[in-house]
Parts: C-alpha cells; sequence; structure tokens
C-alpha cells in the first residue's frame, strides 16, 4: 500500500506538469522547480542541523560556492556534467577546510561561525570584481551561461529542468533515507542526543560532524549548478543570510530530522508567499517574513518537533512520564 | 592620520562596546545568544527619532533629543524584557537549540514589523544640536563624536559600579555563576534575569539612538551588521566577561577604521575583515582575550 502511494506520487509528479505545459498554470512548472531547488538544499541542511543537532546559518554560502563555481566554466565553455562536478567538488572542499576547526566549537559559536563565514562569502562575491563580477553578478555584458546539456540532449525549457530537479531530489531522498538508517545516520543521532554519551560509546564525534558537513555541502553544490544553468545569471543578492535563515525556518518547520517533514517544510516557504499573494494581495506577500518568524517562536515553544515529526524520534525518544522526570531545580525556584 | 582613525574607530567602538555589553550580559546568565538584540538596538533608533519629532514640536530640539534618548532607554529596556518573558523563558528547560531559534523568530518578527508598518526605505535622522567641528593634535574632531564617547563611556562606568558594588550586582553575578546555587540562597533568579535583560535592552536602546544620530539616517535592517560586529566585541572580549566587551568594543572600532583608512578599498572590506577577526577568534581562542576557558558540563 504505501509502496502504491510513492509510486502513484511519482508518477503524478512526472504526468501532471507535462499537460500543465500549454494552460494558464505553466507557471506552477517553475513554482515547482523551485522548490525542488529548495527541497535539495533542505534535505542537505538536515543532515547536519536534524541528525546531528548542529545549527547552521550560513548554508546559503555553500549553494553560492556552486553556482559561482557553475557559472564561471560554463561562460568558459566547460560541459555540464564537469561544471556540477566541480561545483559539488568546491563547496564540498571549503566545507571541509571551514568544517574542521568549528566543528569543534559548541552549538550556539558553530551557529556563528557559519554565519560570520556566509557573509564573509557573499561580501568576498561581491567585491571581487575580477573574478564575480562584484554586486552585478555573472555573466558579463558579452557572455553567456549555456543552458544544461546532457548526453547531446539541451535543457531549454521550465519543464526540462524540472523534471532534471525532480530525478535529483528523489535520488537525495533516497540518499538520505538511506543514511538514516545506516550506522552513520544511527551514530548522528547518537551526536544529536548526547554528544558526551555518543563519544563514550566509540563515535568518533568529530569525524562523523565533518562527514555530515561535507554531505550536506553535496546537495548544495548540486543545487547551486542547477540554478546558474537554468536561470542564467548570479549575483551576491540571491544568498543573503535571510536565504539561510529561510532554510533553517523549512527544517524547523517541517521537522527536523524528518525527511517528509523537510520536503513540506521546504514547499511551504517557496509555495506560501505565492499563496498568500494570490489569497490576499500583492501587499501581504511582504508579510511573509513577518509570519515566519513569528511561526518559528511559536513552533519552538509548543511544537518544538515540527509539522512532520520523524517517527524515529517519537519512537526511540519517548518522553518519560512525569513521575520519572529528573527533578529539574534549575532557574524555577520561584515558580514553585 | 593615525590619530584621526583612531577618533573615528573610538566612536564606532565605544557603539560597538554597548551593544556588546546586552549580549555578554545575557550570555552571562542564561549561556545564551540573544539573537533579537541587533532588533533591540534598532527599535532603540527608531524610537527616538520618533519621540524626537513628537517632542521637537513643542521643545526645543536639544531637550526633544535628550528627552528621546531617555524615552528609546525605557522602550527598549521594557522590550527586551517582554521578549524575554514571552520567547525565552518557556524554553528555558528545552534544548539548546530551541531559544536560538526561537531568538531568530523574534529578530525576523521586529524587523519585519518596522518594515511594514512603519518604513520600508531610510529615514533621515535629524541633527538635534549644531555639531561643531575643531581640530585636536591634527585630527578633525566633533561634539557628536565627543557626546557619543561621553555617554557610552559613563553609562559604561555606571555599569561596572552597579555590577561590582551593588547588592543587585552581586546578585547578577551570582546567577551567572551557578543559578541553581544562587536560587538556594535566596535570589530570584527569574527577577535577575529580568534585570539583566532590561540592563542589556537599555544599553543597546541608547546605542541605537547614538548611532541614528551619528550616521544621520537609520532603516529597518540597520541592527544587522552592527549587531554581528558587536557579537564579535563580545566574543573577542570573552563572552559573559563585561569589561572584556568593553575593551573587545573598542578594539573592534579601532580595527576597522584603520582599515578603511589605511588599506586602498579599504572600506569595501572592512567588514570582511570584522568577520574574519570574528571566525579566527572563535576558531583559535573562543573564550577571548580575557576570558576563562569554561568546560562543557555534562
Amino acid at each position: 500500500m504505501k509502496k502504491g502511494a510513492w509510486f502513484g506520487g511519482v508518477a503524478l509528479l512526472l504526468v501532471v506538469p507535462y499537460f500543465l505545459q500549454t494552460t494558464s498554470f505553466a507557471f506552477v512548472i517553475r513554482l515547482f522547480g523551485i522548490a525542488g531547488l529548495y527541497m535539495l538544499l533542505a534535505l542537505g541542511l538536515n543532515l547536519v542541523i536534524g541528525f546531528v543537532g548542529l545549527l547552521d546559518l550560513g548554508f546559503m554560502a555553500f549553494y553560492a560556492i556552486g553556482a559561482y563555481t557553475a557559472a564561471i566554466l560554463a561562460i568558459h565553455h566547460v560541459p555540464f556534467v564537469l561544471c556540477v562536478l566541480a561545483a559539488i567538488l568546491a563547496s564540498t572542499a571549503i566545507r571541509v577546510i571551514i568544517g574542521f576547526p568549528a566543528l569543534r566549537l559548541r552549538g550556539d559559536y558553530l551557529a556563528i561561525v557559519t554565519l560570520g563565514f556566509g557573509e564573509v562569502v557573499r561580501l568576498i562575491l561581491s567585491n571581487w570584481d575580477g573574478l564575480t563580477n562584484g554586486p552585478k553578478g555573472l555573466p558579463r555584458v558579452g557572455e553567456t551561461i549555456p543552458p544544461a546539456s546532457l548526453f547531446g540532449f539541451t535543457f531549454s525549457t521550465n519543464l526540462h529542468y524540472y523534471y532534471l530537479i525532480l530525478v535529483c531530489v528523489l535520488g537525495a531522498i533516497w540518499i538520505c533515507e538511506r543514511l538514516n538508517h545506516s550506522r552513520v545516520g544511527r551514530a548522528w543521532v547518537a551526536i544529536r542526543e548526547d554528544e558526551i554519551a555518543a563519544e563514550l560509546m566509540g563515535v568518533e564525534v568529530t569525524k562523523q560532524k565533518v562527514v555530515a558537513f561535507a554531505l550536506s555541502a553535496v546537495f548544495a553544490g548540486l543545487a547551486g549548478a542547477i540554478f546558474a544553468h537554468w536561470e542564467g545569471f548570479v549575483t551576491p543578492e540571491s544568498f543573503t543570510f535571510w536565504e539561510s535563515v529561510l532554510l533553517v525556518c523549512a527544517v524547523v518547520l517541517g521537522g527536523m530530522g524528518s525527511i517528509t517533514g523537510v520536503i513540506l517544510g521546504a514547499l511551504c516557504i517557496v509555495m506560501a508567499p505565492e499563496i498568500l499573494r494570490s489569497a490576499l494581495g500583492s501587499s501581504f506577500a511582504n508579510a511573509r517574513y513577518l509570519l515566519f518568524g513569528l511561526s518559528l517562536i511559536l513552533m519552538a515553544i509548543y511544537r518544538p518537533q515540527g509539522i512532520w515529526p520523524s517517527r524515529r524520534r517519537t519512537l526511540e525518544l519517548r518522553p518519560l512520564e512525569p513521575e520519572d522526570a529528573p527533578q529539574e531545580t534549575l532557574y524555577d525556584a520561584e515558580q514553585k | 592620520m593615525i590619530l584621526q582613525q583612531l577618533v573615528n574607530g573610538l566612536t564606532l567602538g565605544s557603539l560597538y562596546a554597548l551593544i556588546a555589553l546586552g549580549y555578554t550580559m545575557v550570555y552571562g546568565v542564561l549561556l545564551m545568544i540573544n539573537f533579537a538584540h541587533s532588533e533591540i538596538f534598532m527599535a532603540g533608533a527608531f524610537v527616538s527619532l520618533m519621540s524626537y519629532k513628537k517632542l521637537s514640536t513643542f521643545l526645543p530640539p536639544t531637550e526633544a533629543f535628550v528627552a528621546g534618548i531617555l524615552i528609546s532607554f525605557l522602550f527598549c529596556a521594557a522590550l527586551a524584557v517582554v521578549i524575554e518573558r514571552v520567547a525565552y523563558r518557556p524554553l528555558r528547560r528545552a534544548a539548546r537549540l530551541a531559544p536560538l531559534i526561537s531568538a531568530i523568530g523574534v529578530s525576523i518578527f521586529l524587523q519585519n514589523a518596522v518594515f511594514l508598518w512603519i518604513s520600508d526605505q531610510s529615514i533621515a535622522y535629524p541633527q538635534a544640536f549644531e555639531v561643531k567641528h575643531f581640530q585636536f593634535l591634527g585630527a578633525q574632531m566633533n561634539t557628536l563624536q565627543l557626546l557619543i564617547l561621553g555617554v557610552s563611556l559613563t553609562l559604561m562606568l555606571v555599569l561596572q559600579f552597579f555590577v561590582n558594588k551593588t547588592r543587585l550586582g552581586t546578585a547578577i553575578r551570582a546567577t551567572a555563576q551557578d543559578a541553581t546555587t544562587a536560587s538556594l540562597m535566596g535570589i530570584p533568579v527569574n527577577g535577575i534575569i529580568a534585570i539583566t535583560f532590561f540592563i542589556g535592552g537599555a544599553l543597546g536602546g541608547v546605542a541605537g539612538a547614538l548611532n541614528g544620530m551619528y550616521y544621520g539616517s537609520i532603516k529597518y535592517n540597520m541592527g544587522f551588521v552592527p549587531g554581528i560586529k558587536a557579537f564579535t566585541a563580545a566574543v573577542l572580549g570573552g563572552i559573559g566577561n563585561i569589561p572584556g566587551a568593553m575593551c573587545g568594543g573598542l578594539i573592534l572600532g579601532v580595527l576597522e577604521s584603520m582599515v578603511a583608512g589605511f588599506i586602498p578599498n579599504g572600506s569595501d572590506w572592512k567588514d570582511v575583515v570584522a568577520f574574519s577577526v570574528l571566525l579566527l577568534i572563535l576558531l583559535f581562542r573562543p573564550e577571548g582575550l580575557f576570558g576563562r576557558r569554561v568546560p562543557d558540563k555534562v
């Protein structure tokens, strides 16, 4: 039954856009393509936030590195496949270099380091005119980023990119699912729940963190390369701190560590403004960040497990019965 | 030239130091980065400007400006206390990421509330009094810089006295050291945490007002960059350490104006330098210049 639903869903995602192409709903294809890119990013970020429990506030930096690497190479007529590989390699390599020293830090310090690194990358992209053409972005006047092509087939319409992204997202879901149920995934969850206990059980904490960090950058690099080819231009404006925060929202709202949840979260952050805009007029679309901010606070307080919580987490980590709960004395002296 | 950049740097640095105190004091008692602090700073600028505009219709400009600063002092202190009560206190015993996510939520909310309901553009911040320029040992200075330096140094001295010499200050230090033991000694820990937010918010509000006056314009997203830099300053001095935050702010401000003054195209790169300092300090000396290394509590 469950398998049937899966295949049905995928078939629907394959067939429906093909027929939407000529209707007035064609814009939905592009929207879903964008949502797919955000899903790739959110799935990558979920490895770090959801599985290992490390807050990363600068994830867009690695998307940017992927996009710029691909754009620079594509301008010089490097084939699409090589661009993608180079983008993945570049973002992963830089991620590992920054990760090794950074991952020794405690949670909130790590959040700040990633935030700072994200800003440094964005500032370098908008100041290093020789390589990145500064705030105007790539390509320069007279240059173009050719559309992606694979085995002689050229991706020229939104629908083509939609299918490309769909395949990537499905692959990413499969990888995440396998990781989640592997030795590595269990080690990550152990680190998330109690780092010191995990270390005592023989988990190589720093090594596992670096692995998660590096893998997440693979997703970001891939998404970046596709983005650069699809849009045909890249500017530093696409990779601000707020975009990184939106991704964190996607992961947290959806449910940290839950793959279905993260997919839903990414869909929410892309679709919510569009739906709000058509339902309430364009001025209200500006309120999306306001609503995101509010929902982050409310989720943190009332539903920390997210819209679609990770089932494993609920099964394995049931809250203690009230009488078993440890007697907390920190800070609540007044309330009793 | 060096003296000139030193003067500019100290002015900037004293503003960073005022904001950094808010981060460092909250971190001291709650071990939490108050992400929304940069928005309190922004709110301070907006409140002081709005009250200045209202008051200057019937008060002379200088008095209206001083009153505006006082109002933003109180407003931001209250705002910080409300934020703590609503968004952080329910999460005291939650996992470590939860308060941080809630703080990011508050920050996004406040910024966009101003964006939607006040203005999405820069607003000019009028000069409330005539700024006089004069020469001092070959460096250009003005009365506004003196005012900023004077106000922030006074506030820091008052804070230093308050924390070290009064009963309430002792209670704050005791809570920072060990909240459970402090509560056993009869210290109302929740009240002390609220007072910490009150002080941090008040200083942030004054810094926002002075910053608006210094640069002449304010905007809904003005808090982000100074917020990160002030956080850098707090980390530089050793987070949780009050004199450390003051020194860290001054050092960072001076460093930044030296980069802007002496490196060609330096003003494009000064933010990169500030963030790089943050990264290097966190990576190689996370306890800061004046802090002690604190082992993880098990």
